[in-house]
């Protein structure tokens, strides 16, 4: 192998220099990489035009002016825009302490449904038992204690065996989803429709209240306000310090005295209880019912937004915007020229192809070879 | 009954297989490649589609371009997929999960967008599928029939599946008896190892992602021309990526277990039909079993923490040599 570090007495090292080599940038201003990535969206989105111009011949100003109208052409639209945004958001604040720990929490799917199914539940048992803001009370409570055991397991056994988080939460995904299969088959209505329907839907109860008669002003709400107190837990508090140390080195926390397994275990459950607080939103202010595909992959693009997001809860109101923003354009597109959907996930992946490509380009730089420097 | 069920578990079993053993190489080379789920997709699509147009754009279909297309087309397609994660978690150093789960997004929204679109942009009419190739595909030995139970339950396959157990074999046999299967297992134990020893680390992660990738595609290939009959329905491959990467982990990352693996796997997943008396809500919880199956494994094996069954010491994490 050839050394890498070039001696003055290697002659060849000139003749054998490649055409670039990689080095790690020490530092990038926040101008230049937010331009590198305003670049990589804006190739992507012109090859998606491209995409979508060959598909239907279409003129790409035409797919452009779609893609804005699917967020913002009616003031539904851009509620909806707000609760997806929200809703993704809160999933990606959930997975975020996990990740900055480097706990590869790829359950939130799993942990949100659960959730969901505790807070539906409750619907149905003491829906006529307990006043409602009892009710919500208690909902909300089962949510988080639900979605936090969801969290805790795999957290245990990572903690106590070194077993792979990734897959084990990978796997408590689909027995969550069999679970509220089961659940849905048991509390059908009406009977043999396989869904549950709306719950509750003559009496209200356990639903969230209505703000202003924004049916989702709440929900956003509490998102909003947990984004806040997100970025202040890992920022400022003790724990979230832990949280970062045990992300950068297990061996450095270890040596300072932290409790790593401790460290581990608290962070998922506050993990799992957050994405349980996802399914207690989705069935108390904006679904009303309860299904295996209610959290409908949120879990799996919430870790998207968090590592674009650099793990940094206020940037990812910026990510998880770009992100809905995209698909509920390409949604657009696909009603407007009458597309099969599906395209919208398509252009989601190529959009996110280029993203995630892009972070290579801040986090490195390409230095050309130079004619005549021989270091 | 027993030999149907038996038979019915293989056609479900291949799938799995195809994709745990494309998985398993992937991961000794230390990529966690959580796209095989939607390159799984991409290889029956690609397949049917190439199928499809050869079949519309010929008045009389050779039987080897019906097999050779759809098979090309679907190596073409996977590989593709492979060839975009290996290019962004390789020469791009970016994250792996984040990069997998694009893939899967991009390939299940690909294929069902052209598994949905393709007919009627080519101004034909009704469903995706392609009976003629499908046959081929399907074809079993001549003297299958004759065998009576034997021949259903050993041959009464299409060429894939006995494909599948070839590649998982001839793959169990690479990554322990042969040089290169060494110097692959090394790269995803400790890369920097690799790499001070001479090997290429980044030539190894691209082949052995591509080749993983490619066979994974197989598998949707099979349940697409073999056991769904050559025609698309939208997300019918369902969660099976996921069983796949399911089984990685029950066959402890070797590919002649994983035929054992994706059997009882392909089984569990059926056994909800035969219980017909408990009702169709205890068939959901039945589904439940490959996977809870999958966590008892997973934990066993990190409890007792023998060397030989673990995973890839450097499985999902990113090899850059400057910051070793």
């Amino acid at each position: 192998m050839h050394s890498k570090d070039t001696n003055a007495k290697n002659i060849t090292t000139q003749i054998n220099e490649p055409l670039f080599h990689v080095t790690k940038r020490a530092q990038i201003s926040w101008q230049k990489s937010w331009a590198i990535r305003i670049i990589a969206i804006a190739s992507s989105l012109v090859i998606c035009a491209l995409i979508i111009v060959l598909i239907t011949g279409l003129n790409p100003l035409t797919v452009y002016s779609a893609i804005f109208d699917g967020s913002f052409s009616s003031e539904r639209k851009i509620w909806n825009l707000l609760r997806e945004l929200s809703m993704l958001l809160c999933v990606s604040l959930a997975v975020t302490p996990a990740f900055k720990m480097k706990f590869w929490n790829i359950g939130a799917e799993g942990q949100g449904l659960v959730g969901a199914l505790a807070s539906a539940a409750c619907m149905i048992y003491l829906g006529d038992k307990l006043p409602n803001s009892n009710l919500l009370l208690v909902m909300l409570l089962s949510s988080l204690a639900a979605g936090a055991l969801w969290g805790f397991i795999p957290a245990y056994f990572k903690a106590k065996f070194n077993t792979n988080e990734t897959l084990f939460t990978l796997m408590m995904n689909y027995i969550a989803i069999q679970l509220v299969a089961y659940f849905v088959l048991l509390w059908e209505n009406p009977k043999g429709s396989s869904i549950v329907g709306i719950i509750n839907s003559s009496t209200g109860a356990g639903y969230l209240p209505v703000i202003g008669g924004k049916q989702y002003l709440l929900p956003i709400l509490i998102v909003a306000l947990v984004t806040g107190v997100m970025y202040i837990y890992l920022r400022y508090t003790k724990q979230g310090y832990e949280i970062s140390v045990v992300g950068e080195s297990q061996n450095t926390a270890k040596y300072v005295g932290i409790n790593v397994k401790k460290v581990i275990i608290r962070t998922m459950i506050i993990s799992g209880a957050l994405c349980g607080l996802a399914g207690f939103l989705f069935v108390s202010g904006i679904d009303y019912t309860i299904n295996a595909n209610l959290i409908g992959g949120l879990g799996f693009t919430a870790i998207m937004v968090s590592w674009l997001a650099k793990f940094n809860p206020v940037y990812m109101i910026m990510s998880s915007f770009l992100i809905v923003f995209l698909d509920r354009g390409a949604s657009e597109i696909a009603t407007d020229f009458r597309l099969n959907e599906s395209i919208a996930d398509a252009l989601t992946g190529i959009i996110l192809f280029f993203i995630i490509g892009s972070e290579f380009f801040i986090q490195y730089q390409l230095k050309f070879r130079k004619r005549g420097n021989n270091k | 009954m027993i030999v149907t069920f038996l038979s019915r578990a293989v056609g479900q079993a291949i799938p799995l297989l195809f994709g745990s053993t494309g998985e398993i190489i992937t991961e000794k080379s230390g990529n966690l490649n959580l796209g095989i789920p939607g390159i799984m997709y991409m290889g029956g699509c690609a397949g049917i589609m190439g199928a499809y147009i050869y079949e519309h754009s010929v008045a009389v279909p050779s039987p080897a371009l019906c097999v050779l297309i759809p098979l090309l087309a679907s190596i073409i397609g996977s590989g593709f997929l492979a060839l975009i994660y290996s290019f962004l978690t390789i020469t791009l150093r970016a994250n792996q999960n984040v990069t997998g789960l694009a893939i899967t997004t991009f390939g299940i929204g690909f294929s069902d967008f052209f598994g949905g679109s393709l007919v009627g942009m080519m101004d034909g009419d009704g469903q995706l599928s392609v009976m003629r190739s499908s046959g081929y595909f399907k074809k079993t030995l001549p003297f299958a029939d004759k065998l009576g139970e034997v021949g259903e339950l050993f041959f009464s396959y299409g060429f894939l599946a006995y494909v599948a157990i070839i590649i998982a074999i001839a793959s169990a046999w690479f990554l322990r008896r042969t040089r290169a299967g060494l110097q692959l297992r090394a790269v995803g134990e400790n890369p920097a190892t690799a790499d001070a020893a001479g090997i290429n680390v980044a030539k190894y992660k691209y082949l052995a992602t591509c080749i993983g990738g490619i066979i994974a595609g197989l598998g949707g290939l099979y349940f697409i021309m073999d056991y769904t009959g050559g025609s698309w329905t939208s997300g019918g491959f369902g969660d099976r990526g996921w069983l796949a990467i399911a089984i990685v982990i029950f066959a402890t990352w070797k590919p002649n277990v994983g035929i054992l693996g994706s059997l009882v796997f392909g089984g569990l997943y059926i056994a909800y039909y035969y219980t017909g008396d408990l009702g169709r809500r205890v068939g959901e919880l039945f589904k439940m079993l490959p996977y809870i199956v999958t966590i008892i494994v997973l934990v066993i094996t990190s409890m007792r923490s023998k060397k030989e069954n673990q995973p890839p010491e450097h499985l999902g994490l990113p090899y850059f040599r400057e910051e070793r």
